[in-house]
């Protein structure tokens, strides 16, 4: 199978020709807004953990190297601790334009808008040039990840997820599962999936570091919440399965590092990867488009009405009431399995097919807003090293 | 008639996709939408809570997903409801004060 996606240096292919403008820190975030303002295909970005937060360059750097992206303008005030051209260097390697702006450097605010805003539509210009070519589906990368989760999300969503994950791989291309929380009390099933013994050790370590952080004394989370027994989960290894499910059931071939000094990017070759890092939405969205995930398919019992600045978002409900308020916001109903008019199978594959169509250039609801959210997840090194998790 | 689902063959519960009442009798169909037994259900319970569609004597492993979600801790009979009253955990144990709570279909503790 095959869909239509831009061709990029180093053998990658983009589902997106989006222009980056990046600053490195929310100093510069105002101007960078109005340098990629009213230009087609230009989405200002920044991390909102201040200037010294070197924790955060590896995800940096991986959004801009992922290839939905075509050129990356780096905007800095100057003075910052994370400085723009060794980011820069790093982004170059990915063999696409980046350029930097400093704000100081160019001594006026408005010169250094008025300039940002000319090398963003050059490079928007460029950009535009390039068609779409047949590109092999082995090539695409998808992340899958739920949120405002409800009864419906593991009875429908979730598991018709899991299908489309297991029709991807089983066409050659990459799945992407993150939020370790979720898996507190899967362990042994997704262990049993792992393809090697290395990968085994993976995924327990996943876990089982994750439930460290969040069971510190004193500051200690409860897995299971009133919400969850009243919607008919009674116990966590319930709930944690059905989130999961997602992922479907093929062999999971390891887990990606995403750490403040190391980020794993996606391998060449297809098939299902867990990714460490946060469970919350929009931060774990971005930790998996730096390691190249090119679309995220999103389970939701609530509905919710964001996009993502790099990954397209694939949003599907298996709640009824909400298709029925809120259809616009979603891309695929899974509440026909709810109402058993339609089979988790037979909504996988819609999902699939939406995929499909999204990587060949169908706008996701969230596209149609123009809404591109962007948060970066900051690891608390300090935790790491008091947990002994390094 | 109302329907409930089994997510995979090796389940001993299924998930009410509509809230049942006592009495209701039940379709208990797979994931490809095929009709796979019918059962009688012997407790109301709401939309995304679980019947069991077999007997679990007290120590059963109650099978969800195909993987074992935790233990009976009573006797469950064919069309009981099955939630924190007669199941518990083997890798988190419930507080008290969530055992406690009230939920729809038992709101009498």
């Amino acid at each position: 199978m095959e869909f239509r996606g831009f061709e990029r240096p180093n053998n990658l292919v983009g589902v997106r020709n989006t222009v980056l403008v990046m600053a490195v820190c929310d100093c510069g975030e105002p101007a960078a807004r109005q340098m990629a303002g009213g230009i087609e295909g230009a989405v200002p970005v920044t991390q909102y953990h201040g200037c010294i937060a070197m924790e955060t360059v590896p995800t940096l750097v991986g959004v801009a190297k992922n290839p939905n992206v075509a050129g990356t303008l780096l905007v800095a005030m100057g003075c910052e601790g994370l400085q723009p051209e060794p980011l820069g260097e790093e982004i170059a390697k990915a063999g696409k334009p980046v350029e930097v702006v400093n704000i100081q450097g160019v001594g006026s605010t408005r010169r250094a808008i008025a300039q940002g805003n000319r090398m963003v539509r050059d490079m928007a210009d460029k950009a535009k040039k390039q068609q779409r070519k047949p590109c092999d589906l082995s090539r695409l990368v998808v992340g899958v990840k739920c949120g405002g989760s409800d009864t419906t999300s593991g009875i429908a969503a979730n598991p018709a997820i899991g299908i489309m994950s297991d029709m991807l791989i089983d066409t050659g291309a990459s799945v992407v599962m993150i939020e370790p929380i979720e898996a507190i009390g899967a362990e042994e099933t997704l262990a049993a999936r792992a393809v090697n013994e290395a990968a085994k050790q993976q995924i327990l370590r996943w876990i089982g570091d994750e439930e460290k952080r969040w069971t510190v004394p004193g500051a200690s989370v409860d897995f299971m919440c009133a919400g969850n027994i009243q919607g008919g989960l009674t116990t966590l290894e319930e709930k944690s399965l059905g989130a999961v499910h997602k992922s479907g059931h093929r062999a999971i071939k390891g887990v990606l590092r995403n750490r403040e000094d190391d980020l794993e990017t996606v391998p060449p070759g297809g098939g299902l990867y867990l990714q460490e890092g946060i469970h919350v939405e929009l931060h774990a969205m971005t930790s998996m488009a730096a390691a190249g995930v090119h679309i995220i398919v999103f389970a939701t019992g609530t509905g919710g009405s964001f996009g993502h600045a790099i990954c397209p978002l694939v949003k599907v409900t298996g709640n009824p009431e909400t298709w029925a308020r809120m259809s616009e916001d979603m891309d695929v109903n899974a509440s026909t399995i709810m109402e058993g008019k339609d089979s988790i199978e037979s909504v996988g594959k819609r999902i699939f097919d939406e995929v499909v169509a999204v990587a060949s250039g169908k706008l996701t609801t969230g596209e149609q807003l123009g809404f591109y959210n962007f948060a970066v997840w900051k690891r608390d090194p300090r935790l790491e090293a008091l947990l002994g998790l390094r | 008639m109302k329907k409930a689902i089994r997510m995979d063959e090796k389940d001993n519960v299924a998930t009410a996709l509509v809230g049942l009442a006592a009495g209701d009798e039940v379709e208990v169909i797979s994931s490809n939408r095929e009709i796979i037994q019918r059962v009688t259900a012997r407790d109301a319970l709401p939309l995304g809570h679980k019947i069991a569609l077999t007997n679990l004597p007290e120590g059963a492993v109650v099978t969800k997903y195909g993987a074992a979600i935790g233990k009976a801790s009573k006797d469950i009979s064919v069309g009981d409801y099955v939630h924190i009253h007669n199941v518990r955990s083997d890798r988190l144990p419930l507080t008290e004060h969530m055992l406690g709570l009230k939920y729809p279909g038992r709101e009498k503790g």
